[in-house]
C-alpha cells in the first residue's frame, strides 16, 4: 500500500522546508468538476455518478482509518450501515428532511465507532481486522434477525424522502440525486482534508508511523485513534445516508462483508493515505464495474482482480515518479 | 536544592525474572547522571518505568515531589519527563521538520486542533526550524527522517526530546550504533544541553560517560550496587569485579 511521502523540497530564503499541506478546496473543486464533465459527457448515468459519489464517501472514510492512522479494518460496512439504517429509519419514523437525515447518519455512524473503538483499538493488526469484521457480521445478523424494525431480507423501503431544503425534490432521472450525492462528497473531502492538514491530522500520520514515539511524546494514542476512528464513522454513516436516499431502500447487503471488501480494494486501486484516491478507487472500481458487467455480467470480477493485481504490483505514485525522474534526467542530459 | 526526580525502592519482575531490585536513585537539576551496567542488568526496564511505558511491580516514581507512579506516560511528560529510545523510533516518511512540529504541538497542547492548518501555526514552525539549525540540522527540514543517516537521527531523536522542554531527560544509549565520524556532533549536542536540566544517561561507551557525568550509578543483576562520582566509581573495587574489570 502506498504511504504519504513528502519529499519534494520547498526552498524558502534559503532553508529547505517541509512541503506545505495542500490547500483543503482543491480536491473538492476538482471532485465537483471532474463530475460536471461526467454529467455532461454521459448525461443519462447520473445514476452512475451518484453511485460513485456516495461510494467515494465510504472509501474516504476508510482512507481516514488505513491510510491516515493506519488501523486496519474490514468492517468499514458496520459504520456505513448505522448510517444507511439510521437515516432510513429517521425518515420512516421521524422525518423526511435528507439534510436532518444526513446528520443522524453521522451520529450514528460515530456513535458506533466511538462505542466499538473504544474496544477494538486496544487491539492492532490482523486481530483487530478480524475483530471489525466480527462486529459488521454481528450487526448483519441482529438486521436480519428484527426484520420488524429493518425489513429483514426485503430491505427497509417504507420511507419517503423530502425535497432537499424544501425545494429540490429526489427526481426519477437522478439529477437531484447526483448533485446531491457530489454536493455531500464536496464537502466530506473538504473537511477531510482540513483534520489531515491539522495538528491533529498530522499526529495521527505520526501514531501510525511510530506509536512508542508519539506516546513518548505525550500522545494520548489511544484516546486520538478513537476520535478518528469516530471521524470516519460519521463520514461512513453519511455515505450511507445519501446511498439510503437516493435509493429509497436499505438493503442487508449495507451491512455486508462485500462491501466492505470491495472498498478496501477500491482505496487500494486509487491509492491510500492521500484522501484523492479515494475518488479515484471509487471512480475506476464502478466504472470497470459498470462495463465489464454489461459485457459479461458472471466474469466482471475477473477484470477487477486483474486491476487490482497491476495496482498492488505496480504502484501508478511509484510509476509516476520514476517516469518524472527519467523524463528530468533527459531534460538534463539534452540542456 | 530539591530532587526533580527520585526512584524509591523500584521493583519489576517479569514471571519469575526479577529484572530491577529495589531501585532507588534520586536525580536533581542539573544533575548529570549515568546510570551504567552490563547487558541484561535491567537498564532499559527502569528506563521504561520511570517514562510509564511498564508499571513497576512495587516501589514509587516522584516528579518534583509528585507521586507519579500510577500516571500515564502521556501525563509524565506533560509534567516535564522526556526520554529517547535506544533503538529510533521516528517516522520514517514524515519530514525531519514536521517530526519536530508533532512533539511542539503536544507540548502547547495543540494537537486536538483540528481545524487550521499545520502550516498556519507559523510560531510552532518557526520554533521547530531554529531548533533544527542549534543541532545542525537546520538543512534537513524538509528531508523524510527514514533518509537521514544514523547519526542524524540519533540528533533527531535528541530534537523531539528538547522540544518538550523537558525538565528531567532520559538519554537511553545516545550513542548506540553512532558511527564514528558522527560522534562528535551528537557530543557536541549533548554538551550544549540546557545546564539546569537533569539528565538521566544509560551508555556504554565509557569515554562518554566519564567525559558527561557528573554521577555514576552502577547497576548489576537489577540492583544499583554503587552512586557516586566518577572518580569513585572508578576506584571502587565492587565495580572493578563487576563490570570495568572485564
Amino acid at each position: 500500500m502506498t504511504t504519504h511521502t513528502e519529499a519534494s523540497t520547498a526552498v524558502a530564503g534559503g532553508t529547505p522546508r517541509a512541503t506545505a499541506m495542500p490547500p483543503p478546496w482543491r480536491l473538492p473543486l476538482l471532485t465537483i468538476a471532474a463530475a460536471l464533465l461526467a454529467a455532461f459527457m454521459w448525461p443519462d448515468q447520473l445514476g452512475l455518478i451518484s453511485r460513485v459519489a456516495s461510494t467515494a464517501l465510504l472509501v474516504l472514510s476508510l482512507d481516514l482509518l488505513v491510510g491516515y492512522a493506519g488501523i486496519a479494518t474490514l468492517g468499514q460496512s458496520a459504520l456505513f450501515g448505522a448510517g444507511a439504517y439510521g437515516a432510513g429509519l429517521f425518515a420512516q419514523h421521524v422525518s423526511g428532511d435528507p439534510l436532518i437525515g444526513l446528520v443522524v447518519a453521522a451520529v450514528a455512524g460515530a456513535a458506533l465507532a466511538a462505542a466499538s473503538g473504544a474496544f477494538l483499538l486496544r487491539f492492532e493488526g490482523f486481530t483487530l481486522l478480524m475483530l471489525t469484521i466480527a462486529l459488521a457480521q454481528i450487526l448483519l445478523s441482529l438486521a436480519s434477525t428484527f426484520r420488524g424494525i429493518t425489513g429483514g431480507d426485503d430491505g427497509l423501503s417504507d420511507f419517503t424522502i423530502r425535497p432537499i431544503l424544501g425545494l429540490w425534490e429526489f427526481d426519477l432521472e437522478g439529477r437531484v440525486g447526483a448533485i446531491y450525492a457530489v454536493a455531500v462528497l464536496a464537502v466530506g473531502l473538504y473537511l477531510a482534508r482540513r483534520v489531515a492538514n491539522s495538528p491533529f491530522g498530522l499526529s495521527i500520520r505520526g501514531i501510525h508511523e511510530s506509536r512508542a514515539r508519539m506516546a513518548a511524546l505525550g500522545t494520548p494514542v489511544r484516546k486520538r485513534l478513537i476520535a478518528i476512528y469516530a471521524m470516519s464513522g460519521a463520514l461512513a454513516g453519511v455515505s450511507g445516508a445519501v446511498t439510503a436516499q437516493i435509493n429509497g431502500i436499505v438493503g442487508l447487503d449495507s451491512l455486508g462483508f462485500a462491501l466492505s471488501a470491495e472498498s478496501l480494494v477500491m482505496l487500494v486501486l486509487g491509492g491510500a493515505g492521500n484522501l484523492s484516491g479515494a475518488v479515484v478507487g471509487a471512480s475506476v472500481f464502478t466504472l470497470l464495474h459498470h462495463t465489464a458487467a454489461s459485457i459479461d455480467p458472471y466474469h466482471w470480477l475477473f477484470v477487477i482482480g486483474v486491476a487490482l493485481m497491476a495496482v498492488v504490483l505496480f504502484p501508478p505514485a511509484a510509476l509516476a515518479q520514476q517516469i518524472w525522474a527519467r523524463l528530468r534526467a533527459q531534460r538534463k542530459a539534452s540542456s | 536544592m530539591n530532587d526533580i526526580l527520585r526512584l524509591d525502592e523500584l521493583d519489576r519482575r517479569f514471571g519469575g525474572l526479577h529484572v530491577t531490585r529495589k531501585v532507588s536513585l534520586s536525580l536533581r537539576p542539573g544533575d548529570r547522571l549515568a546510570l551504567i551496567g552490563p547487558n541484561g542488568a535491567g537498564k532499559t526496564t527502569l528506563v521504561n518505568q520511570i517514562s510509564g511505558v511498564l508499571p513497576p511491580s512495587s516501589g514509587r516514581i516522584f516528579l518534583d515531589g509528585t507521586d507519579v507512579t500510577a500516571l500515564p506516560q502521556a501525563e509524565r511528560v506533560r509534567r516535564g519527563l522526556a526520554r529517547t529510545f535506544q533503538i529510533t523510533t521516528l517516522a520514517p516518511h514524515l519530514p525531519v521538520q514536521r517530526q519536530v512540529e508533532l512533539a511542539l504541538f503536544e507540548r502547547e497542547q495543540l494537537a486536538n486542533s483540528m481545524w487550521r492548518s499545520v502550516d498556519a501555526h507559523v510560531s510552532v514552525r518557526e520554533e521547530a526550524l531554529k531548533l533544527l539549525d542549534s543541532l545542525g540540522l537546520g538543512h534537513r527540514a524538509a528531508t523524510p527522517t527514514g533518509r537521514l543517516a544514523y547519526g542524524e537521527q540519533r540528533l533527531v531523536e535528541l530534537a523531539l526530546a528538547l522540544a518538550l522542554r523537558p525538565r528531567v531527560l532520559l538519554l537511553d544509549e545516545p550513542m548506540a550504533g553512532v558511527p564514528k565520524a558522527d560522534g562528535p556532533i551528537l557530543l557536541a549536542a549533548l554538551d550544549r544541553l540546557p545546564a539546569d536540566l537533569a539528565l538521566l544517561i544509560i551508555e556504554h561507551d565509557m569515554d562518554l560517560v566519564f567525559r558527561m557525568a557528573t554521577r555514576i550509578a552502577v547497576l548489576v543483576q537489577g540492583e544499583v550496587i554503587a552512586d557516586g562520582t566518577p572518580a569513585a566509581i572508578r576506584d571502587d573495587p565492587r565495580v572493578k569485579a563487576a563490570y570495568l574489570g572485564h
